[in-house]
């Protein structure tokens, strides 16, 4: 698919809006629909169609296996993390009232409580579910076909 | 007004789904599957769901469709003496009679659809999912979450945080899985191309 220049440069001017909206989706899910889940399969989706176009290599540098690989865990780590955060507030596992902290948050220039858990839940849904998808696709496309 | 939109659609919906069950090619196959999934969007975004619609999107239409066009080019397209699978295996129909499997289908679809007589009308505003947590979590969210308007964040998030972690928990599993069978061991990669190479020459 490199050959062909319509392609080339239609997917290099949608990846930046595909990227943008995967951010919306993610860090605007609580006040509109979307969410971790939603967000990271639109960025995957992005960086999918990058690696379609361009090639492996190419979105290999973009975004090296390596950190994907550790990225899947570090979703999961800080939406458990932010559990036992709570619980070392004093509070239940995933128990989020006792994330209060009552700095600059009026207007909601900083998320408290039960919104600020919501939000580094939904961050880490969302980092695990990009990265996922993402070790998916390298997984296919890194294989070569079985010669018959 | 709305009828315009709703009923092409889920006539194309199940259009769609005769053909993906009917057609032979595997390539044309999971086309059609994606055309599927971006129809089933299409309508979850109607019934006021855009999220489900996001993830309907991505996942069905675009990820999954990826991922089993990979698997096809993988696998290779001809039969072969080992007893491996390949997409012309599936031109020839199967040769027993339809009949018996057909009976089972109707007969457990019939037995769906008697279980759903049971289940409270859609929209039934006496059904105890509008009616179990008192007051509603549409009610009680907002002042719960400081101000958080979106009920369906906070309800996955935080009323039911711990399920969405187990959810977590099942797609990295799921990842991880993938990546033991799928990925090539990395110190293997030389030693296997230059064997392939040398075999290749001898």
């Amino acid at each position: 698919m490199n050959s062909f220049p319509i392609i080339r440069v239609i997917t290099k001017l949608l990846i930046p809006y595909i990227l943008l909206f995967g951010l919306y989706v993610q860090f605007h899910g609580d006040f509109g629909p979307g969410g971790g889940f939603q967000a990271g399969v639109i960025f995957a989706a992005a960086l999918i169609l990058y690696g379609l176009v361009y090639g492996l290599p190419a979105v290999h540098k973009v975004a090296p296996p390596k950190v994907i690989e550790k990225l899947t865990a570090l979703g999961l780590l800080v939406y458990a993390g932010t559990g036992l955060a709570c619980m070392l507030l004093g509070g239940n596992f995933l128990d989020y009232d006792v994330l209060n902290h009552g700095i600059l948050t009026e207007n909601h220039f900083l998320p408290e409580g039960q919104h600020l858990g919501i939000f580094l839940v939904e961050l880490g849904v969302g980092i695990t579910v990009t990265a996922v998808m993402t070790m998916i696709f390298y997984a296919f496309a890194g294989r070569e076909r079985v010669t018959s | 007004m709305m009828d315009f939109i709703v009923i092409p659609i889920l006539a194309l919906l199940a259009a769609t789904a005769v053909t993906v069950a009917r057609i032979r090619n595997l390539w044309a196959a999971v086309m059609f599957t994606g055309i599927y999934s971006f129809l089933s969007a299409s309508w979850m975004l109607i019934l006021d769901a855009p999220d489900v619609a996001f993830t309907e999107a991505a996942v069905g239409a675009g990820i999954t469709t990826i991922l089993m066009l990979a698997t096809l080019s993988l696998t290779p397209r001809r039969h072969r003496k080992s007893g491996r699978l390949s997409s012309e295996d599936f031109e020839e129909r199967p040769s027993k009679s339809p009949l018996v499997p057909l009976l089972i289908v109707t007969i457990t679809g019939c037995a769906l659809v008697y279980g759903t007589f049971d289940m409270p009308h859609f929209g039934d505003p006496n059904a105890p999912i509008q009616v179990y947590p008192q007051p509603s979590f549409v009610e009680k969210s907002q002042p719960d979450m400081h101000g958080l308007p979106n009920v369906v964040t906070a309800v996955l998030a935080s009323y039911r945080g711990y399920d969405t972690l187990g959810e977590t928990a099942v797609i990295f599993t799921a990842g991880i899985a993938v990546l033991l069978i799928l990925r090539k061991n990395t110190d293997d990669q030389g030693t296997s191309e230059s064997q392939s190479v040398t075999g290749e020459n001898a």
